[in-house]
């Protein structure tokens, strides 16, 4: 199911939380949402989830407009709010039947559901203790549970993974990974790994408005057109006579040695296979020994902060 | 009308969970008991085989007890951010808001059903005019559900249980007490608005053993109109600024 999301705005009294921000995610497509605290991420998912109106834009959830049809969207949404709100007083298992009927889940599936979703998220130990006496980790599996219950078509996560141990986590990731094949999977997060782990597109936004949107590879790419590159030349009669051969080349930028590399430089450069024949043709014309180069990535940590920061 | 049923069921097991039901239902009973065998002008005293004590003394009791069982149930949702859950899933306002006012009268109705054997045991005792105890309790239910209205709208607009609490006994006032007292320093239309908004004299004539479809409005309009504002303040966040 597809989303579809036009010129979205909500303002809180002058403050434009989001402002004028449209985007579509396609079915089996998982949609990291990045962006500092405050950006107008959760204010966006609260929006398509149906909790508070838009000042301005519309949503459509399939065939369905948020504004129009917000039942009809309600059901084919699972959404995991930002802290995860649950009944304190409620068991484990009392809890998910709560929430299946309230989702519709036919009545005798209910049983059913319940149980794969208890097995799914590793909750069978703890499934009769009330929800007040887990810890962190287990109220965001209950949390997850809850949200995929009634096997809903479009997921909404936000920051799915806060609270949760390492392993958990790898789990949670695989778990969004899988439903993300079949389902149109939107999560939140400011954790940047987790999105090149979990997510086919990435959206940063900004002061609410979309900033960067694309694979990870593509906003790396886009990121500057600069590359670096990690060398080592054997058989050099010094540093300084390679580094200033290599700075005589015309897409190189910056030459600087590495302390921890024997013979090691990083080379900063403009992006292209070009950069790298060159530096290889140098070598052999000076019979230098190239025995290592290797592209470093732009981090999209990087990216990030230089989008996300005025 | 099944989420509502979905609904008011999780609410009557808090409250049975939270042990408030069977506090309610022990205090509603010592109490009203008490002044119904043992002081003031209890059974022995008037000595008549009538319930009209137990009465009496109920409508005080539920006065204070129903804003208590309905002041956390819309606030704490909003304070624990348990109101996202419920405005993310395929509901209506309507049906969360008459969920959880069902829920209410739900456990009026079991403490009322405990006092039954008030009933038969006074039956016992005397010849009872079996009329005036059935509407008496039609009355106590009309009464428990616009107060339940009320104690909604009051829980609805706030995210704090005891500003909830208060506002909902200050309304109940207005009904109970203040507008029959307006309704006796005036006199014409005025004292008839007043005397027709009074909580108190259509209590009075329903327990007295006269149902008036006049009576049933002014009640089920309470009610209703408690519920619709309590809707209404849930819909807020739908409206487009």
């Amino acid at each position: 199911m597809k989303i579809t999301v036009s010129n979205l705005t909500k303002k809180y009294g002058s403050q434009r939380a989001v402002d004028n921000i449209s985007f579509e995610v396609q079915t089996g497509e998982v949609l990291g949402f990045l962006g500092p605290n405050g950006a107008g991420k959760t204010t966006t998912m609260k929006i398509i989830t149906c909790f508070m109106a838009p000042s301005d834009g519309d949503v459509m959830v399939g065939d369905f407009s948020i504004l129009e049809h917000p039942e009809e969207v309600k059901k084919n949404i699972g959404y995991l709010p930002e802290n995860n709100p649950l009944y304190e007083d409620m068991p484990v298992l009392e809890y998910l039947e709560y929430v299946a009927e309230l989702q519709g889940v036919p009545k005798e599936k209910i049983q059913e559901r319940v149980i794969e979703m208890v097995v799914l998220t590793g909750l069978n130990v703890e499934k009769h203790k009330k929800i007040g006496e887990l810890s962190k980790g287990y109220r965001q599996r209950v949390g997850l549970a809850q949200a995929m219950i009634h096997d809903p078509e479009i997921l909404i996560l936000d920051e799915p993974t806060t609270g949760l141990d390492p392993n958990q986590i790898i789990e949670i990731r695989k778990l969004i990974r899988e439903l993300g094949r079949s389902k149109t999977v939107i999560l939140s997060t400011h954790i940047l790994s987790e999105v090149e782990a979990t997510c086919d597109r990435i959206l940063i936004i900004n002061d609410g408005k979309i900033v960067a949107d694309g694979t990870a590879e593509v906003l790396k790419q886009q990121a500057e057109g600069e590359e670096m590159l990690r060398v080592q030349i054997a058989d050099a009669p010094n540093n300084d006579e390679v580094i200033s051969s290599l700075m005589e080349l015309e897409r190189v930028i910056l030459v600087d040695p590495i302390k921890e590399l024997e013979n090691g430089f990083m080379i900063n450069c403009k992006e292209s296979a070009e950069t790298r024949k060159e530096i290889f043709k140098l070598c052999v014309s000076k019979n230098w020994i190239l025995t290592q180069m290797t592209p470093i990535e732009t981090k999209l940590e990087d990216i990030f902060r230089e989008l996300t920061t005025n | 009308m099944n989420k509502v049923w979905t609904i008011s069921k999780r609410e009557l097991r808090s409250f049975f969970d939270s042990l408030i039901a069977y506090i309610l239902i022990i205090v509603f009973l010592g109490l009203s008991g008490f002044f119904t065998w043992l002081y003031g002008s209890d059974v022995f005293f008037v000595g008549q085989a009538t319930l009209q004590p137990f009465f009496s003394i109920a409508y005080w009791t539920l006065f204070f007890f129903i804003p208590a069982l309905t002041m956390r149930m819309i606030s704490d949702e909003k304070k624990t951010g348990t109101i996202e859950l419920l405005f993310t899933k395929p509901i209506t306002d309507w049906q969360l808001v008459l969920g959880k006012f069902l829920a209410s009268l739900e456990l009026i109705a079991i403490a009322l059903l405990f006092s039954l054997p008030y009933y038969i045991s006074v039956w016992m005792i005397g010849p009872i005019d079996h009329g005036a105890v059935w509407c008496g309790y039609f009355g106590m239910i009309l009464m428990s559900m616009a107060l339940i209205g009320i104690g909604l709208f009051a829980s609805s607009i706030t995210s704090n249980q005891i500003v909830a609490f208060l506002l909902s006994l200050f309304i109940g006032v207005f009904f109970l007490i203040i507008f029959d007292v307006l309704a006796n320093s005036f006199t014409g239309v005025t004292g008839q608005f007043f005397s027709y908004l009074s909580l108190s004299n259509h209590y009075g004539s329903i327990s007295r053993g006269v149902i008036d479809s006049r009576d049933l409005i002014y009640f089920l309009s309470i009610a209703f109109f408690g519920l619709f504002l309590a809707q209404s303040v849930l819909s807020k966040r739908n409206i487009v600024e």
